[in-house]
């Protein structure tokens, strides 16, 4: 296994050849589930996550039974990781229903939860299935990212991308800075970087529009089992909402492309009728 | 940015998984070289020169710049070391290559990259667009390292020519295949020999290439049977055919040796030459069992001696170890031979030349120091200067046809038997750092002249106020420590502990944190410190000087009366040391009464407390142990010791002891509770009862009895004893007992359950070091994580990381242990050369009886030596060994454990590398064995006769040099720069 001392051989670069801001190849696909009301396939890197979304829809099972709060619609999530997901070339034994299928699936309700107008859903439900594929790292995030996709092809309003970013900080002083104002820690990291000591905080923020202000955080989960210093955790932020700037732009980008190829044959066909 | 992304496949031992990863290539890496205007500009990256700054060769009439193969690395780190090899570009794929095969020389390697001047560029060509290259199917992994090597060569040398530079990048290789290759794609490639060869000025640096084809050597009679073939071996181990171990040379002999197996705890016997088959000690061997009937024994240590007389005559020695075979039939032991090394851990060797008297000739034998190292052969051309000198060889290889392995010359370290050349020879077998820190580590300390600013006194306490004082041994400049005590409102005492705070100025991962974490330890030689820190912080910024504002970080307790303590508080702290004391003024300040300013107020007070702290601690079962430990008094001019006396304690010593064992106690309960599985602590394993047998026995003949169930009774049982005749009866038991403990170690907590915490020696259950960070890594690590544990400092990912503290810990561990060895070393060192000049007549005691010897120990000396009976065949005089009760008889006396003697010390001097002292029964008389007190006349005689040996060395060097002596001193001078 590649350890993190690599970093010092490779005169800053990352043990895949990145630099430390920079973000894996992201690779977008939407609507590629035709059964489903949306749907969104995501690649970073070779972490790849297959969203779906079903609904809004009459609640329905344990969920539609329990309506105590009937003003505003629900969102499950479910988080799943193929058996041959890993990365480690080892098989899961379950798909989901261990302990960090859970939790993922609970944080991920939290971040869609901030991100749909759901008051405009009283006594709906909203299914949001998240499989994920191939996992290389940052797959929570992924996953968030890949859920907003697929929100958004099943056309449900939401308020802003919920983008999800990891950052890891890596003990390493040598480690080559681009821009001094963002202190340390390496974005977006792989495998093999999230299994070095060393705290890795996956983020889920809602960037805003304009680049200039960064502000919007909501789901803070965290990774590795190391305790992070309050003093260390500002510029770690900082990092990360860099980041998660950078990749609503890629999604933004891919949104529009899939809109502009999808819409306009038929939005040319209702003109014609 | 990012270009193209390929996949890697990766198959692990056992099963075999698939593992694909990501691996980006990129068009911004730059090629390092200041003539470059191609490449994106990096400032901080520009390593190589455009001037022609390399040396000059005559094989390469341009500039040029080296680009160096996997192979010269790990064969010829010695020469890269050198400085005039400049200008060097390292790939990628040969970084990577050295770290897998060799950690030590990788080592080395990352060294002479980090520093600026040598100018060596690490290229990160495996993600570089242009040079990175995918392995072709059926290509070994070998191959296609080669060819990235030869294509990130040809890159260089295109990318260099776009620009109209006139450098040239020569690929430097010693893989004939390799070589042929480049040539044939009109790359330039040399030979290592070769360009060594076509330098200017060569002639120093010839004698250190590593003499892999040294082909002269090779022809003539097979000694050695052929090694196995790796996968032989590895069939064989699988099999169970083969064991697998470690070799260890015998002491006493070189031809044997046991091979330790992991996890077995009887090792195997391997004895002759040709059962050895190159097996060096510590090498990884693998080890095939003889037949029963071959199996044999150990010979005596009789051996020792003829060994050393007449090394070379190998068949005689063979013959004697026949003869004892003969004799030892009884005990043999499992039996086998070396078929194959599996790793060789091979290093650099001390030692000096042996005497040749052909003039001219250029190959030497090299003779180590260590006992258990064979000869080595090397070639020079420099035998005039070396031969007077100590030198350093490595071993490059071990043909078949050779008796001896053939090696290189490294180093020289100075003349023998001069002072600081011995005591370079004690830090290098002891495998102690003890260069010059290098100026990357000198750059992050603290820019001069320091001053307390506002910064730094954040999230302090202001102790400035308290009436602090440090008390420590004359002439020590690394205060690591000072006290204080007061009396508080209610009643009770308030006593802090400051421990200079060395993390202020020691950041985590930075050059300087590394060096101290590999050095662990200050070590201190009788006449020499090595600090672990710079001079800058360990004498001065870190010190608690007097009159100094200094930070600490403060371990306070409350305590009552009868020493209990109240509550306990850390904190990070500023202190103004009022006086640094030594032992012997703190202690005259205490017992003068007329004295009454709150200093000696509080230094009362603290000595109060202490005396109840060590009789809580006594009766806890907490044992007191006692070494001989010395002083030498040193003649300032020559440095040469004048004088030896026993270390003196004071109650100032076990006042400060006491605090000091405090703190450390309260430390690790907090930093355990704070951190269950990362604490670093230090424990001290209960010895097995067996270990306790001599002193069990020892202490039976004297008609004492030794209960060794736990600490507690040990300590008891102890104390009872003493003799009224024998005034020093107590402390040669304590001498004893020490002996048997086990080593105290570092761990890491997580890594044992907390009932093996328990540190025996001082009977309390959880310990570890705080007090001394200026001069052991340990504590600088408690100090960061106490720091965490109260919020004063921040954490950083390594702090948390169970292997590689546990790492940490086994380096400490290691160094801990070699600086004693080392200590203990330089003790001996000096302890010969006060009786260089001199034979005495010294009172002593039987520390212990042995088969063939009695064991001596001086007290007057703290000196311990071997008197050797039975040693003359011929003589009429013998002696009885008794192995029931530990004694020997000659006649009607009877020598016993405890009893007195007096012996005549002398040094024998007659082997140049191993010096030592003889020890002859003076009292109580035998005739025919003992000798005449001593007087002037043997005095001189016996001088004479021992330096004999080294008069002749130095005479015969004396000759040689007058010959030919102006050209070998010039070419010395050189050497040096």
């Amino acid at each position: 296994m590649i350890e993190a001392e690599n970093i010092e051989d490779q005169n800053g670069l990352r043990p895949d050849g990145r630099r430390a801001l920079e973000l894996r190849q992201i690779r977008v696909k939407m609507g590629v589930f035709g059964q489903a009301d949306g749907s969104a396939y995501i690649e970073q890197g070779n972490t790849k996550i297959l969203v779906t979304v079903y609904g809004p829809h009459q609640p329905r099972g344990s969920t539609g039974r329990n309506t105590s709060n009937i003003s505003k619609g629900i969102v499950n999530c479910q988080y799943s990781m193929a058996v041959f997901s890993l990365s480690s070339g080892e098989r899961k034994r379950k798909p989901r229903g261990d302990r960090k299928s859970q939790e993922r699936s609970l944080q991920l309700k939290h971040a869609m939860e901030a991100i749909i107008h759901l008051e405009i859903y009283p006594r709906s439900q909203i299914d949001i299935y998240v499989e994920a594929l191939q996992v290389d790292g940052s797959e929570y995030c992924a996953s968030v990212n890949g859920a907003t996709l697929a929100l958004i092809d099943a056309g449900i309003p939401i308020k802003n991308y919920a983008i999800g970013c990891t950052v890891t900080l890596i003990n390493n002083p040598s480690l080559e800075d681009e821009d001094n104002t963002l202190e340390k820690g390496v974005l977006d990291a792989n495998y093999v970087e999230e299994c070095t000591p060393g705290v890795t905080l996956s983020v889920v923020a809602l960037p805003n529009n304009d680049s200039t202000s960064k502000d919007g955080l909501i789901v803070v989960a965290q990774g590795a089992g190391q305790r992070l210093h309050l003093s260390q955790f500002e510029s770690l932020k900082a990092r990360v909402l860099y980041g998660c700037q950078d990749i609503r732009s890629i999604l933004d980008h891919a949104v529009r492309e899939y809109l502009t190829e999808q819409s306009l044959p038929s939005l040319f066909h209702v003109a014609l009728n | 940015m990012l270009t193209t992304k390929i996949f890697f496949r990766k198959t692990k031992g056992g099963n075999v998984f698939k593992t694909v990863r990501e691996h980006y290539l990129r068009n911004d890496i730059h090629c390092g070289s200041k003539a470059c205007k191609r490449c994106m500009c990096k400032t901080r990256n520009i390593i190589l020169d455009d001037e022609d700054s390399s040396v000059k060769s005559s094989k390469i009439t341009e500039p040029y710049y080296l680009l160096i193969d996997t192979n010269i690395i790990l064969d010829q780190i010695d020469i890269l070391e050198e400085d005039v090899i400049c200008n060097v570009i390292i790939v990628q794929t040969v970084l990577e290559e050295v770290k897998h095969r060799s950690s030590m020389v990788y080592k080395r390697l990352k060294n002479v990259i980090s520093n600026p001047q040598r100018k060596f560029y690490v290229f990160v060509n495996e993600h570089h667009k242009e040079t990175y290259i995918e392995r072709n199917p059926g290509e070994s992994t070998n191959d296609r390292n080669d060819r990235a090597i030869r294509v990130a060569t040809k890159w260089y040398n295109v990318h260099l020519d776009l620009d109209d530079n006139k450098i040239k990048t020569v690929l430097l290789t010693d893989d004939a295949r390799n070589k042929e290759l480049a040539e044939k794609e009109e790359i330039p490639a040399i030979s290592m020999e070769d360009y060594i060869l076509s330098l200017e000025n060569s002639a120093f640096l010839v004698d250190k290439l590593c003499k892999k084809s040294y082909s002269a050597v090779c022809e003539g009679p097979e000694f050695f049977p052929c090694h196995l073939t790796p996968s032989e071996l590895h069939n064989g181990i699988k099999t169970g055919k083969l064991v697998q171990g470690t070799f260890q040379a015998s002491r006493e002999n070189f031809l044997e040796g046991f091979l330790n197996v992991d996890g077995v705890e009887k090792s195997i016997f391997i004895q002759g030459r040709s059962n050895l088959n190159r097996a060096v000690d510590g090498d990884t061997v693998a080890v095939e069992l003889l037949p029963e009937d071959q199996w044999s024994s150990p010979s005596d240590i009789v051996l020792q001696d003829e060994e050393e007389t007449d090394v070379d005559n190998v068949l005689e020695v063979k013959k004697v170890v026949d003869k004892f075979d003969s004799s030892n039939k009884m005990q043999k032991t499992r039996t086998g031979k070396v078929v194959g090394i599996i790793r060789r851990n091979w290093r650099q060797y001390c030692g000096i030349l042996q005497l040749s008297n052909i003039e001219g000739n250029v190959r030497h034998i090299f003779v180590p120091a260590e006992r258990k190292i064979p000869k080595i052969r090397i070639e020079t051309r420099q035998y005039t200067v070396l031969c007077k000198q100590r030198i350093i060889v490595a071993i490059d290889s071990w043909p078949r046809n050779s008796r001896y392995p053939l090696g290189h010359f490294v180093r020289a370290l100075g003349e023998i038997g001069n002072k600081t050349t011995e005591n370079e020879v004690i830090l290098l077998e002891h495998d102690i750092p003890h260069s010059r820190f290098s100026d990357v580590v000198l750059s992050s300390l603290p820019k001069m002249p320091w001053n307390v600013t506002d910064a730094d006194l954040a999230g302090r306490e202001d102790l400035r106020h308290l009436h602090i004082c440090s008390v420590d041994p004359p002439g020590c400049t690394d205060i690591d420590d000072a006290l204080h005590c007061r009396d508080l409102p209610n009643g009770n005492l308030e006593i802090g502990v400051h421990i200079a705070d060395v993390t202020h100025f020691m950041r985590p991962g930075t050059a300087l944190d590394k060096e101290a974490a590999l050095r662990s330890t200050t070590v201190y030689l009788v006449d020499r410190r090595i600090h672990m820190l710079p001079d800058l912080l360990s004498s001065n910024l870190c010190s608690l000087l007097e009159k100094q504002e200094r930070l600490t970080f403060s371990c306070i307790w409350e305590m009552d009366k009868d020493a209990n303590i109240i509550n306990t508080k850390f904190c990070k702290s500023i202190i103004c040391s009022r006086a640094a004391m030594t032992y012997d003024e703190a202690q005259l300040k205490i017992d003068d009464a007329t004295q009454q300013d709150p200093l000696v107020k509080s230094l009362r007070n603290l000595n109060y407390l202490s005396k109840k702290l060590k009789k809580k601690r006594l009766d806890n079962g907490a044992l007191v142990l006692a070494s001989p430990e010395i002083r030498f008094q040193v003649d300032c001019e020559t440095h040469d010791p004048i004088e030896v006396e026993a270390k003196k304690l004071r109650e100032t010593n076990s006042m400060v002891e006491e605090f000091m064992l405090l703190a450390n106690i309260s430390v690790a309960k907090r930093i355990v509770e704070e951190f269950p599985e990362y604490a670093v602590l230090r424990r001290h394993p209960e010895p097995p009862v067996a270990n306790f047998e001599p002193l069990i026995k020892a202490a039976k003949n004297q008609g004492f009895t030794m209960n060794v169930n736990s600490g507690k009774e040990l300590a008891a049982s102890l104390d009872e004893c003493h003799k009224e005749n024998n005034p020093y009866f107590n402390i040669m038991l304590r001498i004893l007992a020490t002996r048997c403990m086990m080593q105290a170690v570092y761990f890491i907590s997580g890594m044992l359950q907390p009932s093996d915490y328990y540190h025996y020696g001082l009977a309390c259950p959880i310990y570890t070091h705080f007090t001394s960070p200026i001069r052991r890594y340990a504590d600088v690590m408690v100090h960061r994580l106490l720091a965490v544990c109260i919020g004063a400092d921040a954490t950083y990912p390594d702090l948390l990381d169970k292997k590689k503290n546990h790492a940490l810990c086994q380096n400490m561990n290691y160094r801990h242990r070699m600086a004693q060895y080392a200590a203990r070393a330089s003790v001996a060192l000096n302890t010969h050369l006060f009786f260089r000049e001199k034979i005495q007549d010294e009172e002593g005691y039987i520390l212990f009886v042995r088969k063939n010897a009695l064991q001596i120990l001086v007290l007057k000396y703290g000196l311990e030596g071997t008197l050797y009976l039975n040693k003359d065949k011929n003589s009429d005089v013998t002696f009885t060994y008794n192995g029931e009760n530990h004694s020997q008889t000659c006649g009607n006396t009877v020598f016993r454990t405890f009893d007195p003697v007096t012996v005549q010390i002398s040094l024998n001097r007659s082997n140049v590398q191993h010096e030592k002292l003889i020890f002859k029964l003076v009292k109580p008389f035998i005739p025919g064995f003992s000798v005449p007190a001593a007087n002037a006349e043997s005095c001189r005689m016996a001088m004479e006769e021992n330096t004999k040996e080294t008069a002749k060395r130095k005479m015969e060097t004396d000759k040689v040099t007058c010959n030919k002596g102006g050209g070998s001193k010039k070419r010395q001078k050189k050497r040096k720069h």
